[in-house]
């Protein structure tokens, strides 16, 4: 029972230690440029979930092999009308779900390595604990 | 055979995680980002997403690898070592992902056909996408015709994190050669 539950839980399990991996450099390292790594970690991670969720085992990817239903038409292809019937197509919803998630998660990429550009700009630095020290002195000094 | 593709490109991608945790040098970090991606889309591929597979080699792998290195060529690539101590993150991350291990119990197996997530509008794109719209490619047929409003708001992010990015670099030099002369702000 107990290894049943491993092996057809063992990709969400990765999942979530890759997740947590990103989480943990988001929220432990100073560095803006590093952390932007580590939610790209942690997105990539959330992709892989639901992709995992939309295989089905013996699947083949979502391309139609036989649309038009032809193997059917011409007599000797009969078996491979038959054959087509039976193909197993993964879930396409999560693949287009995470087609979109992908080109707007390198939008907010982009949008935050050019804040972290213009914090370098403005403050010499792109170390959290340094800008607050910045921050503070410069609150101190007015 | 998909299992054991499966449970060794998870393997390298954990340990690509982990350097990506350990090692300081941002350029360094960055190439391993890039690897993650490309492992990530081999994996997409194992798992019949092809689609995605190819979206990541290109966009995680390709176009945020060249964004990042000219952003560490704007910003320069050293990263200090971690003043406080990690013991807090280290809590946080380890009671969050315990919170999601109990919430896969409850979760289908991977890979069974009779899963809750394969029964609702999926079947109808696999039986009548064909009819309905006419390409053999059902992920092309969702986006672009049935979910086509999804795909023209994804477009419209695209443009403003455009703009976004365009307002902050020129207001970066702008506002940089206007600070100089009095001696001010870190610009270059």
């Amino acid at each position: 029972m107990s290894l049943d539950l491993f092996v057809s839980h063992y990709n969400y399990w990765v999942v979530i230690f890759l997740m947590m991996v990103g989480f943990y450099i988001l929220i432990s390292r100073g560095n803006l440029i590093k952390k932007i790594v580590g939610l790209n970690v942690f997105q990539t991670a959330v992709f892989m979930l639901y992709i995992s969720m939309g295989k089905i085992s013996g699947g083949t990817p979502p391309i139609l092999v036989d649309p038009k239903g032809e193997g059917k038409g011409h007599g000797g292809a009969e078996t491979v009308g038959e054959a087509a019937a039976e193909i197993v197509y993964s879930n396409p919803l999560p693949h287009v779900l995470i087609l979109t998630a992908i080109v707007v998660g390198i939008a907010t990429t982009s949008v935050g390595l050019a804040l972290a550009v213009r914090i370098k700009e403005a403050y010499g630095t792109m170390e959290e604990d340094e800008i607050n020290r910045i921050e503070a002195e410069t609150e101190a000094g007015e | 055979m998909s299992i054991v593709v499966d449970i060794v490109l998870f393997t390298l991608l954990g340990a690509t995680g982990f350097a990506l945790l350990k090692v300081r040098n941002l350029f360094a970090v960055v190439m391993l980002a890039g690897i993650y991606s490309l492992l990530s889309a081999g994996l997409f591929t194992a798992m019949d997403a092809v689609d995605v597979a190819f979206t990541e080699a290109a966009v995680g792998a390709g176009i945020s690898t060249v964004l990042f290195l000219g952003a560490l060529a704007l910003a320069g690539h050293h990263e200090n070592r971690p003043g406080h101590t990690p013991l807090l993150p280290l809590v946080v991350v380890v009671v969050t992902g315990g919170a999601l291990v109990y919430g896969t119990m409850d979760m289908p197996g991977f890979g069974h056909p009779e899963n809750p997530v394969h029964h609702h509008v999926a079947d109808h794109y696999l039986e009548e996408s064909y009819d309905e719209i006419g390409i053999p490619n059902v992920v092309t047929s969702v986006l672009a015709s049935y979910r086509g409003y999804d795909t023209m708001g994804e477009t419209t992010v695209v443009f403003a994190a455009a703009v976004g990015v365009l307002l902050l670099l020129s207001g970066a030099r702008r506002s940089g050669s206007r600070a100089s002369p009095q001696g001010k702000g870190g610009g270059r």
